[in-house]
């Protein structure tokens, strides 16, 4: 159930809300108890220590521990108000509303023209080559790619370089207008440079897409979210408005996190 | 065995004193452990003693002999050096308790002296070599001092031998491409080689037989029925089958069901060749003529091509699945999650992106198979037949290079016909052939494999 300060900070244009989520891989409990509501209009950020189960509850938004045999999935997560676990729910039309984004930049090893239309291929959002064009270059427009790349879209992803390809694989996200962003440290992998793109990329993206990130740096999530929710130990310790935990944080444990007590 | 009892006494007796020697010294002083210097002087006690006795084996039969004739009951043997063996080895098997009795009455006198002469020299080698080993350790021994480095020369002396024992593949390998290219160059002086490489005609037994002529050895019948039989046919059940086992098995079973099918694809490795060549012969091939005689197909032999082909493919199918397993199991795990974030099925994943992550891994894969199917030698030579036909027909009997090696050299042969010959000139084909689908094959997959280390 919800504090009363969630309830206070409750948007009023909810994307998605898990409730009394708890994630167990074999008997190992990995989140307990998670309530959250994501806005649609804030991007979110997920701290916490490493191991605190941030990005786990990240891939249970869109159902990727379903590739992971032994994990289960209690509570309710939603989407638009329906429940993405339940049986109903399509995993394939599930994912291509909720994208993500990885730790390490993972391009496919294809032309970059091929790893953006890798999605609306598959989806079928295209027929005409001309309608890939128009996908591809609006997609790497938005990924903040498209005046670096645009003379060799038939070059391999994999000879860009690590932002370069990061923000390949945010345009391929993209490029099958998903509703909702995942990111799983996209920027942990990165230097200084390639990071402060993918942060403004964040800040063009935001109000266009629901966008959830999870990130070591706090000073990361200060600068690019409007939320954050601290995780330790599987729980949910506390949300709200990015400023307000930073500046005055409510709970011991965020503070001694954020002031760099331990993690 | 006395020899053994020797060294042992002389590792006992020397490290004993390296021991004293060792407590006697300053401490540090002693550069070498005292088991090594027992192991040194042990050695030196063994090894001449052993290498007197191989040579000593070898010499002493002819040293025996030579003292025999000397006897003057060997002064009635013929002249003519046939005979004379003959009577001479007759009088040695009896000394030795091999045979009874003598058919030449000139054997007998000379079996006593045979007997003396080897019980001689054996006692005498015996002996020698015991003199040796007792040197050989006194040598050592008087060598031991605290600074004496009985280690590093113990130690190389263990080097030499493992480096002796891997050259000895090496040096094989390399006799045996002599020999070959040796064979071939004496056939392909009597034999044209370009009549041999793209020649279309070959029955080597009629110019064995003296009314052949130049184009009895050309070979291309026998590459086409190895191409056919090994990179098409055999190619054409491996790759799909053994492919589709590695996606099944890396992708969709669980980890209990993996457990159990792989140990019993790989059982399917290790069955013998033959066995399958008598599956293909007795039971595939009577079925497809049958079938082909059944659906109107002419010419359908009791041998084919399609047998041998249907039977090796089958038992290649574990050697492509496996190189598959791996390439597929090397792609990243993020290659996969990237593309079912993205939404796409497990199937689109699978045929998207991990088929052409894996495709370099894949086809040195199923290079190495051709390579191994086209030097398969049973299954051919008991299901696919003898005839030298150039034939697209599947259902026809056709020979392949190894079938053809096989019959060039099995029976009585004499080893300077072009017949025989012709069996060296094949095979060093097929040697190169293999050769080179092994070494692109092992690039592709290293090239492969750093693109993602």
């Amino acid at each position: 159930m919800l504090t009363p300060e969630q309830e206070a900070l409750k948007p009023n244009n909810p994307k998605m809300t898990a409730r009394d989520v708890n994630v167990f891989y074999g008997q190992k409990q990995a989140i307990k108890q998670v309530s959250i509501d994501v806005d649609m209009d804030n991007v979110t950020a997920f701290i916490g220590p490493s191991g605190c189960g941030k990005s786990t509850f990240l891939r249970t938004m869109n159902r990727m521990n379903d590739t992971v045999a032994s994990a289960r999935v209690e509570g309710e997560i939603t989407l638009d108000g329906d429940n993405i676990y339940s049986p109903s729910m399509d995993v394939v039309q599930l994912r291509a509303r909720v994208g993500m984004v990885f730790q390490k930049p993972n391009p496919f090893p294809k032309s970059i023209y091929e790893n953006i239309a890798y999605g609306p291929r598959i989806h079928g959002l295209a027929s005409a080559k001309a309608d890939m064009d128009v996908i591809v270059e609006k997609s790497l427009r938005r990924a903040g790619l498209w005046d670096e790349v645009k003379d060799r879209l038939h070059d391999s992803g994999t000879a860009l370089s690590g932002g370069q390809q990061q923000r390949l694989c945010i345009g391929r996200a993209i490029a099958v207008e998903p509703e909702v962003i995942l990111m799983d440290e996209p920027c942990s992998a990165l230097d200084p440079i390639a990071t402060a793109k993918i942060e403004e990329l964040i800040h063009e993206l935001r109000g266009r897409y629901a966008i959830v990130i999870v990130t070591h740096n706090m000073q990361q999530a200060a600068r690019v979210s409007q939320r954050t929710a601290f995780f330790h130990l599987g729980t949910l310790v506390e949300y709200g408005v990015t400023s307000d935990i930073f500046t005055n944080p409510r709970q011991e444990r965020t503070k001694d996190y954020i002031t760099g007590r331990y993690g | 065995m006395l020899l053994l009892g020797l060294a042992v006494v002389a590792w006992v007796v020397a490290r004993a004193r390296a021991t004293r020697l060792q407590t006697a010294a300053p401490k540090g002083a002693m550069h070498s452990l005292p088991s090594y210097h027992g192991w040194y002087v042990a050695l030196w006690a063994l090894l001449p003693a052993c290498l007197f006795l191989a040579v000593w084996t070898n010499v002493m039969p002819g040293l025996v002999t030579g003292s025999v004739l000397e006897n003057p009951a060997a002064s009635a043997l013929p002249e003519d050096s046939f005979s004379r063996g003959a009577i001479l080895a007759e009088a040695r098997a009896i000394a030795q308790g091999k045979q009874a009795a003598a058919f030449n009455p000139l054997a007998q006198p000379l079996v006593q002296p045979y007997r003396d002469a080897q019980s001689r020299f054996a006692t005498g080698g015996v002996i020698l070599s015991l003199i040796l080993a007792f040197a050989g350790a006194a040598y050592a021994f008087t060598r031991m001092r605290t600074d004496f480095r009985a280690r590093t020369r113990v130690e190389r002396l263990v080097m030499g031998t493992l480096l002796l024992a891997s050259l000895i593949a090496i040096i094989t390998t390399v006799g045996i491409v002599a020999s070959l290219l040796w064979e071939s160059l004496r056939f392909f002086s009597m034999v044209n080689p370009i009549d041999f490489l793209f020649g279309t005609k070959w029955s080597p037994q009629s110019a064995a037989l003296g009314y052949g002529n130049d184009d009895a050895f050309g070979a291309v019948p026998l590459f086409w029925g190895t191409i056919f039989i090994g990179a098409i046919i055999a190619m054409a059940v491996a790759i799909p089958l053994g492919l589709m086992s590695a996606i099944y098995l890396t992708q969709y079973a669980s980890s209990t069901t993996r457990k159990w099918m792989k140990p019993i694809l790989e059982v399917l490795a290790g069955v013998p060749t033959v066995v399958y060549g008598y599956f293909a012969a007795l039971t595939i091939a009577p079925a497809l003529r049958d079938l082909a005689v059944g659906v109107g197909i002419h010419g359908a032999s009791s041998e084919s091509a399609l047998a041998a082909g249907l039977v090796m493919g089958v038992m290649i199918i574990p050697f492509v699945s496996s190189m598959a397993d791996d390439s597929i199991a090397a792609v990243p795990q993020a290659m996969r999650d990237g593309s079912l974030a993205m939404g796409a099925t497990t199937s689109e994943t699978i045929k998207r992106v991990l088929i052409p992550a894996a495709l370099p891994g894949v086809v040195g894969g199923v290079l190495l198979a051709v390579s191994r199917a086209i030097g398969e030698t049973m299954i051919v030579v008991m299901a696919a037949g003898l005839a030298a036909n150039l034939t697209l027909n599947p259902f026809s009997s056709v020979t392949t290079v190894t079938t053809q090696i096989v019959q060039l050299l099995t029976g009585d042969q004499e080893f300077d016909s072009a017949k025989t010959l012709a069996a060296f000139a094949l095979g060093l084909v097929l040697f190169i052939v293999t050769l080179l689908l092994n070494i692109v094959a092992l690039r592709v997959v290293k090239k492969y494999r750093e693109a993602y280390e």
